[in-house]
């Protein structure tokens, strides 16, 4: 007999004892959110970017295989994730739903889900493009589930700061596959994301700090303050604007993209500069809100512009030619 | 059903679909992955494949 299905009210880790007991309730969907479609969208979308403006040609079967992998590896990263973090997701408003703390899923099946996935991808990837990129998709899943996850994100402040490295790896494991290396170019596509999660994560936590508090994870509006929040973001918002306009200035992207990216990183700082100037309250609230949905746009439309750029207009420059 | 009456278990009706849902879900995955792994084979070595002492 099945208290969940007898409609017994439970909360939080009683849920997942019960879940743990009986035979499993999960649906096919609550397999989806542990892969973070959200997150893994974004993954998606700067590796294509990475894998079509890395100069030589990969087969395009070859590289929708390669991108599967590098999302498979991502939505693998997420659930590993969800499964070390099942405690401090159950105690946040924004993520007490997620199949763990729900009791929909228990740890254990998140655990073989993502561990099956994450060797899958990585052997895929190795035999359909290279061990380069396979070795760098391996090394991601490693960083984002025991560097960040299990390590970084409850012990300093600075979790999101390094830890925003797994995120920014995508677009080089997708140059990786089509030119079988690593070059500079790939490092500063590495770069923009690299310095774009802080302010990012920031404008969240601001948002969020009271969540964060509560789960006992060290953001830092939490461990810091939020002056000092704020001050950080616009720090890395002026690091971001310039990084931003370094693919147009290196040659590998084009007049538009130099447009693009200056007038939407003169937009990402005066957010900033908004976010620091508001303080707290709800003026600063709205400020925060506002950066933190740019910012998505923001990366959204450099790798957007990027890929574009490389694709089509290079299909109308050779159609004309 | 007769190994979940040996057990005694029995499973809930949503049990049972959602497990239903979860084998086709497999299913489809892994057909998906028998014909990527065959035109990846195909892309990968063309002709060649053929190409073999028999």
């Amino acid at each position: 007999m099945s208290l969940m299905s007898q409609g017994v009210e439970l909360t939080g880790a009683d849920k997942a004892l019960v879940a743990r007991a009986e035979p499993s309730v999960a649906g096919v969907g609550d397999y989806l959110a542990l892969l973070k479609p959200r997150v893994m969208s974004l993954v998606v979308f700067t590796a294509l970017a990475g894998l079509a403006v890395a100069p030589g040609h990969l087969h395009p079967v070859l590289g929708f295989a390669s991108l599967l992998c590098i999302a498979i590896g991502a939505g693998a990263s997420g659930a590993l994730n969800m499964w070390y973090d099942a405690d401090i997701d159950a105690v946040m408003t924004r993520t007490r739903n997620r199949p763990i703390p729900a009791g929909r899923v228990t740890r254990d099946e998140a655990l073989a889900f993502g561990v099956t996935l994450a060797c899958g991808s990585v052997v895929v990837l190795a035999l359909v493009a290279n061990f380069l990129a396979a070795g760098l998709l391996a090394f991601t899943i490693f960083f984002y589930a025991v560097v960040y996850s299990a390590w970084l994100k409850r012990s300093t402040p600075q979790n999101i700061v390094i830890g925003g490295a797994a995120g920014a790896f995508p677009p080089m494991i997708g140059w990786a596959a089509t030119t079988g290396t690593v070059s500079l170019e790939s490092i500063v596509l590495f770069l923009i994301i690299f310095f774009w999660t802080p302010p990012h994560f920031w404008a969240l936590a601001l948002l969020k700090s009271d969540d964060y508090a509560r789960a006992g994870v060290p953001m830092l509006p939490v461990v810091a303050g939020r002056a000092v929040t704020r001050q950080q973001i616009l720090i890395y918002s002026v690091l971001l604007a310039p990084l931003g306009g370094a693919p147009w200035l290196m040659g590998f992207a084009g007049l538009t993209y130099g447009v693009v990216a200056s007038v939407a990183g003169f937009a990402f700082l005066a957010l900033a500069w908004r976010v620091q100037r508001a303080g707290d309250g709800p003026a600063g609230d709205a400020a925060a809100k506002a950066l933190f949905a740019y910012s998505i746009l923001y990366l959204f439309a450099l790798f957007a512009v990027l890929l574009i750029e490389n694709r089509v207009f290079a299909f109308i420059g050779g159609a004309g030619s | 059903m007769a190994d979940d009456e040996n057990n005694g278990i029995v499973l809930t009706e949503e049990q049972k679909r959602q497990r239903r849902r979860r084998s086709i879900a497999i299913a489809l995955s892994l057909g998906a992955l028998v014909l990527l792994f065959y035109i990846v084979t195909m892309v990968k070595l063309g002709p060649g494949v053929l190409r073999r002492p028999l």
